[in-house]
């Protein structure tokens, strides 16, 4: 393997912001600004440059690097490009509120490029030990923030959740790994499934435990059930920008290594996965927007909600079609832009002093801000699946993928829990419009919160108009 | 023959301890056992071939990491663990999680599963060094895992201060350099006096 | 059948030949240790037992033996026992790697140098168990503080043997050895000067040795780990600590100086004149000498505060092993000088 120019070009998001977060450790530790600005800046800037590299790669033809552990797509670099751009929102959504909080915004700009990093990883692995490595070097940093409130009980123990069930899940993968290693011999993807196509049934049985273990650790990191336990408690616990960023950019690059594992990797293979499948999203459908409608806690009610959201997108992969892997795509894109608004709007709202978690907290919100009223209406709209905006077309190709593949009974069950899931979204418009608030104080923002809010809302009304955009570009990637 | 009793030995030993680690009614002896545990694991990886695996495993984890752990364990002076309760109540699901595990590993273990005949005509030359040959795999074809677990590895140490570090606090230290490099003229002041005169 | 059994016997007998004088030696490092100091203080240390004092190891030896063990209430009996053993053991099991001269070494394996990497992070359990099983709160600080310096300055060890091991490119020490030949200015102390000292110091640390002697810290904490122990188990553990140095000091010898070669070698006249004096002797010579500059040490410098100490490991010692580690493999890469081929 040797390291040439083009191994720097192609890993140039990677790259720089593995350079970057090098420079921000001496940075934080030697700036005595306790704001951390300047960090805070740079490591915005970092995150800004990985996006553009991503996105200029996104032109251009499939790369195999490192012996065909590392895969660079169009598909890899859009996804890079979103998570970047989907980490960097939380750093500038979260920097008041770290701040504000005596959290260390310096620690917390560290972390989220490392976490980003090892998003990037995991969007291009195509072996298991990459995988694992980047899975982890995703999670790490997560567990840690989590817990940054440090003076809190609630978040040291969604914290403690978090890193023991995330153990349990690596544990999984690893032991699945391990399997799957034993079975085929190889670790890279590509070479798994041809040694697939070779060999006998009886090696099948273990490929299937191993495969199986790792899907069941993935889900964990994802938060389908009926792993999603943590989930509640985590989101709950979290410092609201951390949650929107554990709701948003892991769950791209999990859903990036997803579809390699499932589909890339061994074609065909998905009928093998059917039932497992099956029982996994209808849970999360079931589970998610059923008890989503009892929570009277915002965060809460969006873990549920997240939950339900990828039992969708598992549905869509289930079509095992095109359209299905389209749709699946669409889905995980919209879904993320969403939850990152949500959260970041009750970070926003929480700035001004108190917390903002419970409905109440939300109670005339259009009083106090009509402009972020607004964007949670856009943003509850586009969750529920309201016509205008963009979830209405993620739920609808997620339906017609279903109906292509003969699965109507399954888009009959989604159809319905989907209007159950509404039901919760518009509580949330109502108290924002017609109940009176007990908070009158006004909410301020910055000018840049202001525009990231906005871009943010403003994108799913967008999206809703003109899908045709994304939807052409999520055909080339996975069509 | 030799080679048999010591392997033999070492796996009793190494079974022994780690039952006794789960079994132990006191974390410091369950600790002591994980370190005898380790301690027997590295002779079977030295005799296996990877003695870099085996001498690591000895100073990473019995000389480094478990000695936190002792440490740890030590400092929290945990008295001996009481019965635990309902171990009839948990049992059955025990032991289904129990079944289906030793019902996948007999599944798994069967030699005939794993791809042996790929490694089986390999033939190990007489001063092969395993050590260097893991050097060489993992600066090569293992070069982007082995450099995000760096990464990784300096996550943890950040996060564990990020979690624990609540500043400096004011210490009574004194600098030694400042100490040695003070000057007569900082600590002592030659007055001029003038006798006082009787009145 | 009988084969088996006679090579086992052989490499016993070897172990013996090895570890008795070894004992020995250890025995008259405390009588030299005592010597050393009187001199240094200008007084004559022991000199009552024998011929000026040489047989106090041996009356020492004795009144150990047939003093009464006693052993504290609620002590846990069975690590009461074995952490003297686990104090001694790992120090004489690393002996088993050191090459004495180029054919005379018991185990000539490949990852020797991590052997004793293995070895001598062992030694920290003898302490850690005679801490915590003697139930006495000096004896738990004792291990606690120990074990602290001990993780610190591991790691300070294992960087700088990694400069070492990147200049030998082997990790077997006859390897190690033969690579310094040619002269006493191919001996890897001078180019890896910083890491000579960082590996000296951590020795010393590593010994629990003065100055970083808190671990038993007669001032502060009575006599630290060993403070319950009585007899010959407390005997043991001197044994162990004179045994760990020696150990040390010939490691050093073998890894900075040279080992066996002798310093004369590719000096025109003075080499061919002591080509006759056999490796061992320059190996003993230089170890001695480092043992001495222990007891040297010992009775020049005041001891550590605890802080300073780990000050010292983290913020001092690993920076400087990391720097000079990237300085060394551009050494490597750029063949520079006569250490880097």
């Amino acid at each position: 393997m040797k390291v040439t120019a083009a191994t720097f070009t192609n890993l140039s998001p990677e790259w720089i912001l593995l350079g970057v977060v090098t420079l921000l450790m001496l940075i934080v530790a030697f700036s005595k600004d306790k704001k951390q600005y300047l960090a805070v800046t740079v490591a915005a800037i970092a995150l800004g440059f990985s996006a553009m590299c991503a996105f200029y790669h996104m032109n251009e033809t499939n790369q195999v690097m490192f012996m065909g552990q590392y895969l660079i797509t169009p598909l890899t670099s859009f996804l890079k490009f979103l998570t970047c751009l989907l980490m960097l929102a939380g750093l500038l959504y979260g920097r008041d509120f770290i701040t504000s909080r005596n959290m260390q915004p310096g620690e917390y700009a560290i972390l989220i490029l490392f976490s980003t990093l090892g998003m990037l990883a995991l969007i291009s692995s195509n072996s298991l030990i990459v995988f694992y490595v980047a899975l982890e070097l995703l999670s790490l940093p997560l567990y840690a923030m989590v817990a940054m409130e440090r003076n809190s009980g609630r978040a040291s123990e969604a914290a403690m959740k978090y890193f023991v069930m995330g153990a349990l899940a690596s544990g999984f993968i690893l032991y699945g790994i391990s399997m799957l290693y034993g079975a085929t011999g190889s670790l890279n993807l590509n070479e798994i499934a041809q040694q697939l196509q070779t060999t006998a049934v009886s090696h099948r049985v273990i490929f299937i435990f191993g495969a199986v273990f790792v899907v069941a650790g993935l889900a964990f990191k994802l938060g389908v059930a009926p792993f999603h336990m943590w989930a509640p408690d985590v989101y709950h616990g979290a410092p609201n920008p951390v949650a929107a960023i554990i709701a948003s950019g892991p769950k791209v690059a999990a859903f990036a290594f997803f579809l390699r594992f499932l589909l890339d990797g061994h074609n065909g293979l998905v009928h093998q996965w059917h039932d497992l499948l099956i029982v996994m999203s209808v849970l999360s459908i079931v589970l998610g927007n059923v008890i989503a409608v009892v929570q009277t806690n915002v965060k809460r009610m969006l873990a549920y909600s997240s939950i339900a959201h990828m039992g969708f997108v598992f549905l869509a992969l289930l079509a095992d079609n095109p359209i299905g892997y389209r749709a699946a795509m669409f889905y995980v894109v919209t879904y993320v832009v969403m939850s990152m608004g949500a959260f970041a709007l009750l970070t926003l709202v929480s700035k001004a002093g108190a917390e903002a978690e419970t409905l109440n907290d939300l109670k005339g919100l259009n009083e106090r801000n009509p402009w972020l009223a607004l964007m949670m209406l856009l943003l509850m709209f586009s969750m529920a699946g309201v016509p205008p905006t963009v979830g209405f077309f993620a739920k609808l190709g997620v339906l017609n993928a279903l109906v292509h593949a003969n699965m109507t009974t399954l888009a009959v069950v989604a159809v319905l829990f989907a209007v159950v899931g509404a039901y919760y979204y518009l509580r949330v418009i109502r108290t924002m419009y017609f109940e009176s608030a007990s908070n009158h104080k006004p909410i301020c923002l910055n000018w840049d919160e202001r525009a990231l809010i906005s871009i943010n809302g403003l994108m799913v009304l967008y999206l809703g108009i003109f899908p045709a955009g994304l939807m052409s570009l999520c055909q080339q990637f996975v069509g | 023959m030799i080679q048999q009793v010591i392997f033999y030995l070492f796996a009793a030993l190494l079974i022994f301890s780690g039952v006794r680690v789960v079994a132990s009614r006191n974390p410091v002896h369950s600790a002591l056992f994980l370190v005898l545990a380790f301690v027997a694991a590295a002779p079977l990886w030295i005799m296996a071939g990877a003695e870099f695996l085996g001498l690591v495993l000895v100073f990473v984890y019995v000389g480094a990491v478990m000695t936190l752990f002792l440490f740890v364990v030590m400092m929290l002076n945990l008295d001996e663990v009481p019965r635990s309760k309902g171990f009839v109540r948990y049992l059955p699901f025990g032991l289904i999680i129990v079944g289906l595990i030793v019902t996948l590993m007999l599944n798994v273990i069967d030699p005939s599963h794993f791809s042996l005949h790929v490694n089986a005509g390999m033939i190990v030359p007489q001063h092969h060094s395993n050590t260097k040959e893991l050097g060489l795999m993992l600066f090569t074809q293992y070069l982007l895992p082995f450099e995000l677990a760096g990464a990784l590895l300096i996550v943890a140490i950040i996060s564990a201060i990020g979690l624990a570090f609540r500043g400096p606090r004011a210490r009574k230290v004194q600098d030694p350099s400042a100490q040695i490099a003070v000057k007569r003229n900082e600590r002592v002041r030659l007055v001029n006096m003038e006798a006082e005169k009787k009145s | 059948m009988l084969d088996p059994i006679l090579q086992l016997l052989w490499i016993v007998i070897k172990i013996l030949i090895i570890v008795l004088p070894l004992l020995g030696v250890v025995a008259y490092y405390t009588l030299a240790e005592r010597k050393v100091i009187g001199f240094i203080q200008l007084r004559v240390g022991p000199n009552r037992v024998g011929f000026k004092g040489l047989f106090q190891p041996i009356a020492d030896g004795l009144k150990l033996l047939t003093k009464e063990l006693i052993f504290p209430t609620k002590s846990n009996k069975y690590l009461f026992v074995i952490a003297p053993v686990m104090a001694i053991a790992p120090s004489l099991a690393a002996w088993a790697v050191v090459p004495f001269s180029p054919h005379l070494v018991l185990s000539n394996v490949n990852a020797g140098l991590l052997y004793v990497l293995a070895m001598t992070s062992l030694g920290i359990y003898g302490v850690l168990f005679a801490g915590w099983a003697s139930n006495s709160k000096y004896a738990i600080y004792g291990a606690l503080r120990s074990a602290a310096q001990m993780v610190s300055y591991e790691i300070a060890m294992g960087f700088s043997l990694i400069g070492v091991l990147l200049a030998a490119n082997s990790t077997n020490l006859s390897d190690i050895v033969m690579r310094q030949s040619g002269g006493i200015w191919h001996w890897y102390f001078i180019p890896l000067f910083p890491l000579f000292l960082v590996y000296w110091i951590s020795a010393v640390a590593e010994t629990n040795r003065a100055p970083f002697d808190v671990a038993e810290g007669e001032s502060e904490i009575v006599a630290g780990f060993h403070v319950e122990y009585s007899g010959i188990m407390f005997g043991v553990f001197f044994l162990a600590e004179y045994a760990n140095m020696l150990l040390l000091s010939i490691l050093v010898a073998t890894l900075f100086m040279g080992g066996w070669l002798s310093p004369f070698q590719g000096i025109p006249v003075l080499g061919a004149l002591f080509s006759f004096v056999p490796g061992i002797l320059w190996l003993f010579l230089k170890a001695g000498f480092f043992a001495f500059v222990y007891l040297w040490i010992r009775a020049t410098f005041p001891r550590y505060r605890y802080d300073q100490i780990m000050r010292l490991g983290w913020k001092v010692l690993i920076p400087v092993t990391i720097v000079w580690l990237v300085v060394a493999s551009f050494g490597v890469h750029f063949h520079i000088g006569p250490w880097f081929s």
